[in-house]
């Protein structure tokens, strides 16, 4: 009799002699019944160093680097931007001060959505949940004091990506910092904008050809920069479950690549530069035990599905954070506990960068003291608690190794549902994605209201409702008249034939098959406004209508 | 009036954060209402045009981007352009404690902030049915 053989009729009579059957069931978030205590039996048969290995080795499941966090700790950053381009200046000053590195950039809604400040759909949302940012004016009074050589920054904008990016080009000429220095992400994931949060504008198929133009042009140009950061984060907010969130956010990051592939690239030329952004939850285990199993199941995606074969494009490199909507209204500080946990279930996954929500996010966006607090906790978390001492400290553990099986094989049934039904695009246009995540976003709501599903001070241990404190962060109008001064005085100044030949010769592009971001470079150089670029492109691509999925 | 009570769930303005608005949805079609949801983007002008298509009793305003009060003035201003400043409208979102007052001034009926149980709006609708048979006497 082998070992595990042994051990299983050993647990057959200590479930008996113990009434093991009597100890009440616990579910894991997935559903999957969870026992009482794990062995080495519910560990996979399967070879040692093939499924887990070592942390810098296929499949990763213990780590993309040998070193992780001996060397340095995650990327720490604080999403941030709201108001003017110089306001989020110095709030960004304020973050690199404390210790930020690099900045994230939030830009407020009439920028995602590629519309002018001065827009009718614009009133009242300027600079409101992000900063605003008509033309390449206001990227440099962004940066006003930030070198472009010296800086990471991140944009989390899809539909009018390509345009921030030619934003981002033409500054670090204007500053003299040529093409390949720029380093930092653009999001570029149109598909989970169709799947949950509709910041689209063009259909898939138009939005496509701009993503791939995208990563083809920064392959050639701007190898320091990542032109993927996808988004399962998104989808994971508006309901997904962390299966789900990691299994449509590489169904959407295969689309992608395939369309990448068909322009005639090789995988090893740009796969190195695809990187993910995840949202964590407060489930210490299981939130470690998916990133370990999407580790190992994206390499072995990029190896055997797309032939990959430098080990550094079979990486999932990813930012990780707390959802936000893990955090609640009632008692706001108790976020901070939250927080925390999520963000240790964060580093014994392994994350690479995390953005951090500060306590007042079910509000507003932060204010400078809550803003420092998130830093903090990232802070104490990688320089107090010893976490970042090993790697992989979770490795090995029973629990944590079956967990990880288990939620490798949960995401590779979600990729094979979507690759019958034609992959990503098609399921998104079957409206599989939106329903799932709205039967998920349903079925928690139902849990947390029945008390199934518990919330510490909102459905257990409820305590009398203090007076809410209001010093949150406040829109202020008089900057978005501020905006909107600046978009009028530099249409009035900058010269119109230049702008007008610019935009035409980008619609002309639009119609043909030429790669888009040299005409929007033009476009914006001329200090043609991001409307007036996105109307550019709509005379030629048209714009979507949504599928209703409720 | 007789039949099911008819809901129009609506998503004004840029925001797309629609987990609540589709969560809610379908908590009052569970509740046996009749819920028509307009998707997003959608303008005032559109919303009330669409309310007096559906013929609903209800006008449920989903707002996560804090544009609550000039959206629902504009939306008040055309419900009484077209007769109907009597409709239920239920406003829900990312709204602040101190704009709750000044969202009832404009004639929102109920606001439900950050924190709210789900099945609030859902209760609250309800009541409101009660209310109004009692006071015309009769009952749906």
């Amino acid at each position: 009799m082998d070992f595990k053989e042994e051990i299983r009729q050993a647990r057959i009579s200590w479930e008996k002699e113990k009434g093991v059957d009597k100890i009440p069931a616990v579910k894991s978030e997935l559903g999957k019944e969870v026992k009482v205590v794990y062995g080495p039996e519910d560990v996979s048969e399967g070879d040692y160093l093939a499924t887990i290995g070592f942390p810098g080795d296929y499949p990763f499941t213990r780590g993309v680097y040998p070193a992780m966090y001996r060397i340095r700790p995650w990327t720490m950053r604080l999403y941030a931007g709201f108001g003017t381009a110089e306001d989020t200046n110095r709030r960004w000053k304020f973050l690199l001060k404390s210790g930020n590195n690099g900045v994230a950039c939030a830009f407020d809604l009439p920028t995602q959505m590629g519309i002018d400040s001065d827009h009718d759909l614009a009133q009242e949302e300027v600079g409101r949940v992000g900063l605003a940012m008509d033309t390449l004016r206001d990227m440099e009074i962004l940066y006003e004091g930030l070198p472009l050589d010296k800086i990471v920054s991140s944009f989390n904008i899809n539909a009018p990506g390509a345009i921030l990016l030619a934003m981002y080009i033409a500054l670090g000429e204007k500053q003299g910092v040529a093409a390949q220095e720029l380093s930092g992400s653009l999001s570029n994931d149109i598909l989970c904008e169709y799947v949950s949060r509709g910041m689209w504008v063009f259909g898939p198929k138009p939005a496509l050809r701009l993503t791939t133009d995208i990563v083809e042009y920064c392959t050639k140009h701007l190898p320091k920069f990542y032109p993927f950061n996808i988004r399962g984060i998104i989808m994971r907010e508006a309901g997904a479950s962390m299966a789900q969130e990691a299994g449509f956010a590489f169904s959407n990051a295969i689309a992608y690549i395939e369309e990448v592939l068909n322009r005639g690239l090789k995988i090893d030329e740009f796969a190195k530069r695809v990187s993910f952004f995840f949202a964590t939850g407060t489930q210490i285990f299981e939130e470690a035990a998916r990133y370990r199993a999407a580790r190992r199941l994206w390499a072995r995606i990029m190896k055997e599905r797309f032939g990959a074969g430098n080990p550094e494009s079979m990486l999932l490199r990813f930012t990780g954070t707390v959802g936000g909507s893990t955090y609640r209204a009632q008692e706001p500080e108790n976020n901070l506990v939250r927080g925390a946990y999520g963000l240790l279930a964060n580093v014994l996954g392994g994350v690479q960068g995390m953005l951090h929500p500060a306590l007042d996010e079910p509000f507003a966006i932060p204010s400078e003291e809550t803003a420092r607090l998130a830093l903090r906790t990232q802070q104490i978390c990688a320089y107090e608690t010893g976490v970042t001492k090993t790697v992989d400290p979770l490795g090995g553990s029973y629990y944590v190794e079956a967990l990880t099986d288990e939620i490798e094989r949960e995401i590779v049934e979600i990729l094979r549902k979507i690759e019958e039904m034609g992959g990503a695009v098609a399921a998104i246009e079957q409206g599989y994605m939106q329903r799932s995540i709205a039967d998920e976003a349903y079925r928690t709501s139902q849990e947390e209201l029945v008390g199934k599903r518990v919330v510490v001070g909102v459905n257990r241990f409820q305590a009398e409702e203090k007076k809410r404190k209001t010093e949150f962060h406040r829109w202020d109008p008089r900057m978005q008249e501020q905006q909107i001064e600046r978009l009028r005085q530099v249409r009035s100044e900058r010269d119109q034939a230049i702008c007008r030949k610019a935009l035409d010769e980008l619609s002309r592009s639009a119609a043909g098959e030429r790669n888009l971001i040299p005409p929007i470079i033009e476009a914006v150089k001329a200090y043609a406004s991001i409307g007036e670029i996105m109307d550019a492109l709509k005379e030629v691509f048209g714009t979507y209508r949504e599928p209703l999925c409720i | 009036m007789e039949g099911k009570i008819r809901i129009l769930i609506a998503k004004p303005g840029l925001d797309g954060h629609d987990r609540g608005a589709k969560v809610i949805a379908r908590m009052f079609r569970d509740a046996g209402m009749e819920v028509i949801y307009t998707g997003l983007h959608q303008t005032p002008a559109g919303i009330v045009e669409a309310a007096i298509q559906e013929d609903v009793d209800v006008m449920g305003l989903s707002i996560l981007s804090g544009a609550h009060l000039s959206i629902c003035a504009k939306v008040f201003r055309l419900l009484r352009e077209r007769g109907m400043e009597d409709m239920l409208v239920l406003v829900g979102g990312t709204i602040m404690d101190e704009d709750i007052p000044r969202l009832k001034e404009l004639g929102v009926a109920e606001v439900f902030p950050p924190g709210s149980p789900v099945d609030a709006g859902v209760k609250f609708v309800q009541n409101w049915v009660a209310e109004r048979g009692k006071r015309s006497g009769s009952s749906f």
